[in-house]
This record gives C-alpha cells, structure tokens and sequence, in this order.
C-alpha cells in the first residue's frame, strides 16, 4: 500500500509537468472587461430609473429584473455561453450568470419532460449557490444583530 | 492449453479476420475537420433531425453499421453478431440502435476503449470458428455526453486546457472470416490501471499509465520492435496524456515518437478550440473506419498498431472523489497477414 501511495506521487509529478498553464492574465483581463461591461448596463438601468423619479432602493429591484431578463435571454438565444468562454468569471458572478445557471439547465433537460427534467434539473448549478447564500446571509444576519 | 495466446495479455490468430468495410459518420465540427475527406457521411445539423441528442446518436450508430454493410454488399441477416458501445448510461445508444437490426448483440462498455475491446472480441469469436460475420460498431456525441458528465450545453463556463472534446461520430468495422484484409493478426487486452489521478477534466492524464502498460506489455509478449510497425496510434490520449505518455514509455526504453500518432489530435485542428483534443468512443472509431484503414489499403502504412484508450469513470463516482481508473486494448492491423 505505501508502495502505491509513493507509485502514485511520482506519477502526479510527472502528470503535473505536462498540465497546460491557464492563460491567467488574459483571463483577468477579460473577466475585469466584460464583468465592467455588465456591471456599466446595469448601472446604465439603475440611473436612467433614478432620473425618472425612482429612489436608487427602488430602482435595484427592476434593474435586477432587467439584468436576469437579459442574461436568460442570451442563454435562450444560444450567446451566453460564447461569452463565458471568454470571459470566466466575469460574466459567471453577475446576476447575469445566476440567470444563465438556470435557465441553461431548464434548456437541456427540457426533453425529460416539465416536472423531472426543467423544474428539477432547473437549480441543479443554482441550486448550492443559494442553499449556501441564504445560510450565510443567516449567519451574517445574527452576528450583525448581536454585535448591534 | 490455450494455443493461440502469446504471452501474459496477448492473442495470435491463426486465421486472422479481415476488415472487409467500415462506414462513418460524423458530425458538422468533425466534418471540418483535418480528416473530412475519408468519412462516409458529415452532418450539417448535430440533431440530425431527431427530438434529442440521444435519438441522433441512436441514428448515426444504425447509418454506420448500414454504411458498412452496404459497401460489402452483404444485408443484416448476413451478420452473425453485431457489436456495440457508447459512452450513455447503460449504453442506450448501442442497445437501442440494435433493437432494428433483429441480430444477436454483444454490447460493450470500455468507454473510449470499446473500439478495441470490440475488434479484440470480433476477431476471437471468427477465429474462434463461431462467426463468419461479426459488425463492431461505437458511437459517442458530444451534446449526450456533454449533459451526461458535465454542464449543460449553454452554461457560460470556461473549460481548462487538459479537457477534451468528445468526438461526435459512429464508426462500424465489419469483419469477416475470409478477404483480402487489412487484417487483425494479435490483440493485447489491457488490464484496468489507476494511478491515482482524479480530474475528470484531465483523461488524459488518467488513461495514460494504462496506455503504456499495454503498449509495453504488448512489444513484450509478441517480440516485436518498434521497427515492425509503421505505425503506433492511440485513441484519445490528446496533447496532455501524448506527452505523459511518451515520458513514460521513455522510462522504460522504448522510444514510439516518431511512428506514434492520436486520432484525438488527430481528428480536429488546434484552431477549432477544442483544448486538449478529441475523445469519447466515436473518436478512434471514425478515426480508424474512415482515415486510417484506408491508409493501410493504399500501402501508406502496413502494419499499425491501433491502441484505444478508456477513463473509466462516472459522474457519481466523480463527485464522491474516486480516482479515475483507465484501460488500453492494443489491436495489431496489418496489410497482409
């Protein structure tokens, strides 16, 4: 067994040498480009609402229907994903990106019918990001209201 | 007393079986591809007009074994076994294709091996004198293959340099117990290898200790040399495992550069985006049916060795953190016998 493990080791260092290294610069950049861009039009949104007479509190619900709007159409339309090719995270942490998690997989399994392939496929990406976000928002909530 | 086997893992056969046709089809990226010329059918549309991706498959695995079996002007009923794999849970594309054709059926999974591990068995059942006939056919699909081991299709996410890009495509060989070749003269079947690795984004890397094991193993129970043949090509170990590959076989002496070849490099361009390169069990199978066994009828090569390689994983077992065991079967491919 401990032969293995150390068979094993010499193997991973020799697998590791060949691993291509991710172009992390050019990712970056993309990442910071699109991820502006997206972040520009919802600010673009939030702005135009707030000169019509909207308080900026009330102006980020329909911004954020307008972004979600935006990110399902784009996956609906077959170019999100084009987009996240390039962009990584810039265009995945959005609320954009929470769209194209959903609706994506609602797409796929569209043929193993409505109620076992869209309505619970639909959260299978979405699903641990919220399940982990309402958890910590709990967490966060307490220790805020005690430290009040 | 087991007389045709040679060694620990290998076969000989005493009348080696002909490959008397093959049939391919592919889909549209393959088709614009480096090898486009040599396959028999290029889809324009990936859904080849069926529902789903999966009844496409179904569909491209039944065109193949049509293909072949229209080339060698021979009718179903001629066919004494079909055999069949793919990379779908419970490989629904083989056994749902096979429900037309009315023949006995072996189905295989050996997920990218299955087209070695098929000729490998193709060819003891007809030298075995249980078969005149025998049809080995696989498929796989990116788009069923995609949803069923990754994210969906139009999520927005980056895949890492070491991925690959499964091949969309189904490749039939159909072997028989007399022609004029090219013919299968020696198997060696892989034992299943695991080195540990557990990056379902890197096979590569997983298949490679088991690709060298039975390249190794088959030069030594055979007694050939790197000089008895003219080629070495593997089935999907890509750019990645290529180089992991060689550093391996270096290690033990035996230097395959310049003879060796991928058909998952093989089968796209660099500037189709596709990363490491292709895989999945259509990616030898079109690769060998439609390019490479017409290389060996026009004499450009004479003997190849033709080694597919497996991951041999699953989505579950991903997910509970298992390393990803591989497998290579070896098939020798010659001209004359």
């Amino acid at each position: 067994m401990e032969k293995d493990v150390k068979k094993q080791q010499e193997y991973k260092d020799i697998a590791q040498k060949y691993e291509p290294k991710p172009t992390l610069i050019k990712n970056i950049i993309w990442a910071f480009v699109v991820g502006g861009l997206i972040c520009d039009i919802g600010q673009f949104f939030l702005n135009l609402f707030v000169s019509r007479g909207m308080s900026p509190e009330q102006a980020g619900t329909p911004v954020a229907i307008i972004m979600v709007f935006l990110g399902s159409f784009l996956t609906g339309i077959g170019i999100y994903d084009d987009i996240g090719r390039f962009a990584g995270a810039g265009s995945v942490v959005p609320i954009t990106g929470f769209a194209n998690s959903i609706v994506a997989p609602a797409m796929e399994f569209k043929r193993e019918g409505y109620v076992f392939g869209v309505a619970s496929r639909m959260f299978n990406i979405a699903g641990p990001v919220i399940v982990y976000g309402v958890g910590t928002s709990i967490v966060v909530g307490l220790v805020y209201n005690f430290l009040k | 007393m087991a007389q045709k086997k040679m060694g620990l893992q290998t076969v000989k056969f005493v009348n080696p079986p002909s490959i008397i046709s093959s049939g391919t089809i592919v889909g549209p990226k393959e088709g614009q591809g480096p090898l486009k010329d040599y396959f028999d059918v290029i889809l324009t549309d990936d859904t080849y007009g069926e529902k789903s991706w999966e009844k496409a498959e179904c569909k491209m695995f039944q065109d193949s074994v049509n293909l072949a079996l229209k080339k060698a002007s021979l009718n179903i009923n001629d066919i004494d076994y079909l055999i069949g794999g793919d990379l779908l849970n419970q490989i629904i594309t083989s056994s749902f294709a096979a429900r037309q054709f009315n023949v006995p059926t072996f189905g295989l999974y050996g997920a990218c091996s299955t087209m070695a591990e098929g000729l490998s068995i193709g060819s003891m059942l007809i030298d075995g004198g249980f078969a005149d006939y025998v049809i080995v056919t696989t498929s796989s699909h990116f788009s069923t293959a995609e949803r069923q081991y990754r994210f969906p299709l139009e999520q927005g996410v980056q895949r890492p340099f070491t991925a690959q890009w499964t091949v969309t495509g189904s490749g039939s060989s159909l072997l028989s117990s007399t022609g004029s070749g090219p013919y299968i003269t020696h198997v060696t079947t892989g034992k299943v290898v695991d080195l540990g690795m557990k990056d379902a984004n890197n096979m590569g890397a997983a298949m490679a200790p088991a690709a060298a094991d039975t390249i190794i193993t088959h030069f030594n129970d055979t007694g050939f040399t790197i000089n008895d043949y003219d080629l070495i090509i593997t089935g999907d170990m890509a750019r990645v495992g290529k180089s992991i590959l060689m550093e391996l076989l270096n290690k033990d002496g035996l230097n395959i550069e310049d003879k060796y070849k991928d058909c998952g490099i093989e089968i796209y361009d660099e500037s189709q985006d596709v990363h490491s390169g292709g895989s999945g069990a259509g990616c030898s199978a079109v690769v060998l049916n439609g390019w490479l066994l017409s290389q060996i009828k026009n004499g450009t090569f004479n003997r190849v060795l033709f080694i597919a390689t497996g991951a041999l994983l699953s989505p579950t077992s991903t997910q509970q953190g298992e390393s990803i065991p591989g497998i290579a079967h070896a098939v020798t491919i010659s001209r004359y016998t």
